[in-house]
């Protein structure tokens, strides 16, 4: 496979590539996000395959992953970024991808992250008046089986 | 700046359409309507009878099935991943399967790999007859919905034999397969395929060329190929709109590198091409079963100790295939442990259903549900 991706992270500060071996991953800082974005949309994946999130309460961040996938070379694409805990705000990449929309709320819904710029960030699957972010490793309900057991 | 949230009550604004001076109104199609196949609710914001927005409004049968699957060993959530998209439900365990053993390096053979492929092929199958019994009932007809019914039972039977279930199938597993075929598998399979080559050819003459069907299905909901990019759409919506994007060709898994087919795409990306291009993959598929029938070699169907835990190296990893309705595809997050730290499902549904935000303003309620039908959803795999 072609380098690419390492002349791609070269010239940005705080980008690595992560030991993953499939598909390849590449792990950014929040302020190169966007611009990154920009230029691998322009370089072919024109298509946003998936995007999830993983929390990490031991280091104090969230994990936003997005998979993309380029249906002229066929390469699939991990984009990695940390957010704090605290305040997560991530910029929305609905201006590039339309199903970023969809894609956000689910995640804004289960871990209670924001999108800056984001047209409809509502809710996907709970209630509006829901309480707490339920994907996040430290949430409780009245209902859940093994309460804060991770 | 803290980004502004939103409720659903924010958006039930109406106003006057530009020029017309008629108000706007909305109306509820769901959460219990029939057209929807489930409890998909869409807010449907009107101008007289013609759609000016539609908002999707999801959670239903939302049962967390992601949070339940952080506390659950990974063969287990192999049988949760079938309350997915019920009619995928083995293409949903391989998927699974796959990750896993790829997770774990475990090694399989051409037995369960064929095997493997069969059964997904033949869901492919059961799931489009399904589909077009219950596009035919969608647009008015109620006859195909009684011939694509008749002709699935069979084949319901056929699995019931081997895999023991008739809906939520479980089958493929981490190492191998549940249990080896049924005795009768072979020659019922070989029947029914027989049979069933005649009767897509009665599917197309009866609701294909009916004027009804045509006057409703053509240039309605026409999506391009780079829209239908942009909103996530994989599978059959996707091929209509002329990309022909098949996992099963372009990233081959299981035995299709050794298989010959092809890959149906449509023009105008209308209902009418989805339609066309899941009755033409139906031919493909029957094709495909009837080579892989005959060749499905000798071997184990199962290579790690059933009961043994399976404990997953530390990473991230990602398998996705080509279910009957697109794009499945699962993340694993692991931390070394037999449990997942994250589980998360690539729903090829909950993708496709945003198609219906771009095709339908414009146009009738009643194109609505033609709409619906071509995009073939399945809620429980939407909300999961």
């Amino acid at each position: 496979m072609s380098d690419w991706l390492e002349d791609f992270i070269a010239g940005k500060e705080g980008a690595e590539l992560l030991a993953d071996d499939r598909p390849r991953s590449l792990l950014l800082p929040l302020p190169a996000l966007i611009g990154s974005m920009q230029a691998l949309k322009a370089q072919g994946f024109d298509m946003l395959n998936d995007h999830m999130a993983v929390d990490n309460p031991e280091g104090e961040h969230i994990r936003l992953l997005w998979l993309l996938c380029s249906t002229e070379s066929g390469e699939l694409l991990r984009v990695c970024c940390d957010l704090p805990r605290q305040q997560p705000v991530a910029p929305s990449l609905n201006a590039l991808w339309p199903v970023a929309e969809w894609q956000e709320r689910e995640v804004y819904d289960l871990f209670g992250v924001l999108y800056s710029g984001h047209p409809d960030l509502r809710r996907l699957f709970l209630e509006d008046d829901w309480e707490g972010w339920p994907l996040r490793k430290d949430y409780e309900d009245s209902f859940i089986l093994e309460p804060g057991k991770p | 700046m803290t980004p502004k949230t939103l409720t659903l009550q924010d958006l039930l604004r109406t106003d006057f359409a530009p020029g017309g001076g008629t108000q706007e109104y909305f109306v509820n199609m769901g959460p219990q309507h029939p057209a929807t196949h489930g409890v998909l609710r869409l807010l449907l914001k009107l101008d007289g009878e013609t759609l000016r927005q539609v908002i999707p409004v999801l959670g239903y049968i939302h049962r967390g099935i992601e949070k339940i699957c952080e506390h659950q060993t990974y063969r287990q959530i192999v049988h949760l991943s079938d309350r997915l998209d019920y009619l995928s439900a083995l293409a949903n365990n391989w998927c699974v399967t796959r990750v896993v053993e790829r997770a774990a390096g475990i090694e399989t053979n051409e037995r369960i790999e064929t095997i493997r492929t069969l059964m997904a092929e033949l869901e492919r199958l059961q799931s489009h007859t399904l589909w077009w019994g219950v596009f035919g009932m969608d647009l008015g007809a109620f006859t195909p919905f009684l011939h694509g019914f008749r002709d699935r039972e069979e084949l319901t039977q056929i699995f019931e034999d081997t895999i023991g279930a008739r809906l939520t199938m479980n089958y493929i597993q981490p190492g191998g397969l549940l249990h080896d075929l049924h005795k009768d598998f072979a020659p019922r399979v070989r029947a029914w395929l027989k049979d069933f080559g005649t009767k897509v050819d009665e599917y197309d003459r009866m609701l294909s060329g009916n004027l009804i069907a045509q006057k409703r299905l053509v240039d309605i909901g026409a999506l391009s190929g780079d829209e239908a990019l942009g909103l996530g759409a994989t599978g059959p919506v996707l091929r209509a709109s002329g990309v022909p994007w098949d996992l099963r060709r372009v990233r081959p898994y299981g035995v299709y590198d050794q298989l010959d087919f092809v890959v149906p795409v449509g023009e105008k990306g209308d209902c009418w091409d989805r339609y066309w291009v899941r009755i033409e993959e139906m031919r493909q598929s029957l094709a495909l079963c009837e080579t892989l029938i005959e060749n499905i070699p000798e071997g184990k169907t199962m290579l790690v100790k059933p009961a043994a835990k399976i404990r997953l190296p530390e990473g991230t990893f990602y398998e996705e295939l080509e279910t009957p309705r697109g794009i499945f595809g699962v993340h694993l997050h692991s931390r070394g442990k037999d449990m997942p730290w994250r589980f998360h499902f690539r729903s090829p549904n909950l993708h496709n259903l945003w198609c219906i935000t771009k095709i339908a303003p414009g146009a009738r309620v009643a194109d609505i549900v033609a709409m619906l039908a071509g995009l073939d959803l399945i809620v429980p795999d939407m909300d999961r």
